[in-house]
């Protein structure tokens, strides 16, 4: 890691608040290693029993898209609204939907 | 003062020597705060402060239930003199640096571990509900302090060699965690306390086991401190109470 010296890297932390649901990206903090991580993170992010799992991730790890090929990436999708399900019509007597 | 006192019960020495070591022991973490190695390890170190506050406040308030004379949790923490206080001196030794507090830590979470373990069935209802909620904390302390020893120990050389030097400080302090006296030999007896010495073997071999991996020296010493449980304490112990009970007394009876 290319962490000066001196500083623990840095770790992405995802929580999942209950069964069922996804992880959720909730913040990051510096630790030596992944297990500590992992114990930072129970005691940063699940003081108020905000989750029942936890994942953590060297921050470095992550690839991530560029906010300067944002237009490129995401804006040819805009004018594309028949991607969206808004055009069905929803019969009568189905529910949960 | 040579006034003459009756013998306070059993129950309500036993239940202020635990509530004392997990009060001192929460104002000795709530020392790092501010001034850990680095922000997490502060949260780190006040969680477990907070977890041992909260221990010493049940145990505080169940005392005083016990002794009958009035005395709530704050009466006992903030307007009791050194004397009164009946923690193992291990507890309030000062900080140190990083390896101290860490050494400090894994020996008395160990202990502690192996005490509220056994005192989940205590045929003290009380007891046992206090020592249920707090085993699962102190298994976190414990593994907090694993980690760290591990890693200082098994480390560069500056960190196996202050690792050591905590363990070297700390050693003459162990055994009184782990005293005997009639008081408790009598109440566990009735199935009420539990008898640290019973938790010296359990203890010391988890202690051991984490020194040996983390490559560190089971240190050897004749110096036994002891007396704390009859309220002689070290010189620390004074400063301790000092900036403890300061704002209780300067401000009796004040209220957020």
């Amino acid at each position: 890691m290319s962490a000066p010296r001196g500083e623990w890297p840095l770790w992405e932390v995802f929580v999942r608040a209950k069964r069922g649901l996804n992880h959720v990206h909730v913040g990051s903090l510096h630790a030596p290693d992944a297990p500590m991580a992992l114990r930072n993170a129970r005691d940063l992010y699940t003081r108020r029993q905000e989750g029942v799992s936890i994942w953590v991730i060297p921050a470095d790890e992550i690839t991530a898209s560029s906010p300067d090929e944002k237009d490129a990436f995401f804006e040819p999708a805009g004018d594309k609204i028949y991607r969206h399900p808004t055009f069905y019509e929803v019969p009568e007597g189905v529910e949960h939907l | 003062m040579n006034t003459q006192h009756p013998e306070p019960p059993a129950l309500f020495t036993y239940t202020l020597r635990l509530g004392d070591d997990a009060l001192v022991s929460a104002q000795r973490m709530g020392g790092w705060i501010a001034a850990g190695p680095q922000l997490e390890e502060d949260v780190a170190l006040g969680n477990i402060g907070l977890d041992l506050l909260g221990q010493a406040r049940a145990l505080l308030t169940y005392a005083g239930d016990v002794e009958g004379a009035g005395r709530g949790e704050d009466a006992l923490a903030y307007l009791r003199d050194e004397r009164d206080f009946l923690n193992a001196q291990l507890f309030e030794l000062d900080n140190g640096d990083f390896g101290f507090t860490i050494a400090r830590l894994l020996v008395a979470s160990s202990y502690q571990w192996e005490l509220y373990s056994r005192l989940q069935s205590s045929a003290d209802e009380t007891l046992a509900a206090i020592a249920a909620k707090a085993v699962k904390e102190v298994a976190y302390h414990r593994d907090h302090a694993t980690q760290w020893t591990l890693r200082l120990g098994d480390g560069t050389d500056e960190s196996h060699g202050r690792m050591q030097r905590g363990l070297d400080d700390l050693w003459p302090y162990v055994d009184e965690v782990f005293e005997s006296d009639d008081l408790v030999a009598r109440l566990a007896a009735d199935g009420l306390a539990v008898d640290p010495a019973t938790l010296r073997e359990p203890a010391s071999s988890y202690v051991e086991k984490v020194l040996a991996e983390a490559t560190l020296e089971v240190p050897e010493t004749n110096v036994r401190h002891t007396g704390g449980r009859r309220g002689i304490h070290t010189e620390r112990m004074g400063y301790l109470l000092a900036e403890m009970q300061y704002l209780a007394r300067a401000h009796p009876g004040a209220t957020w």
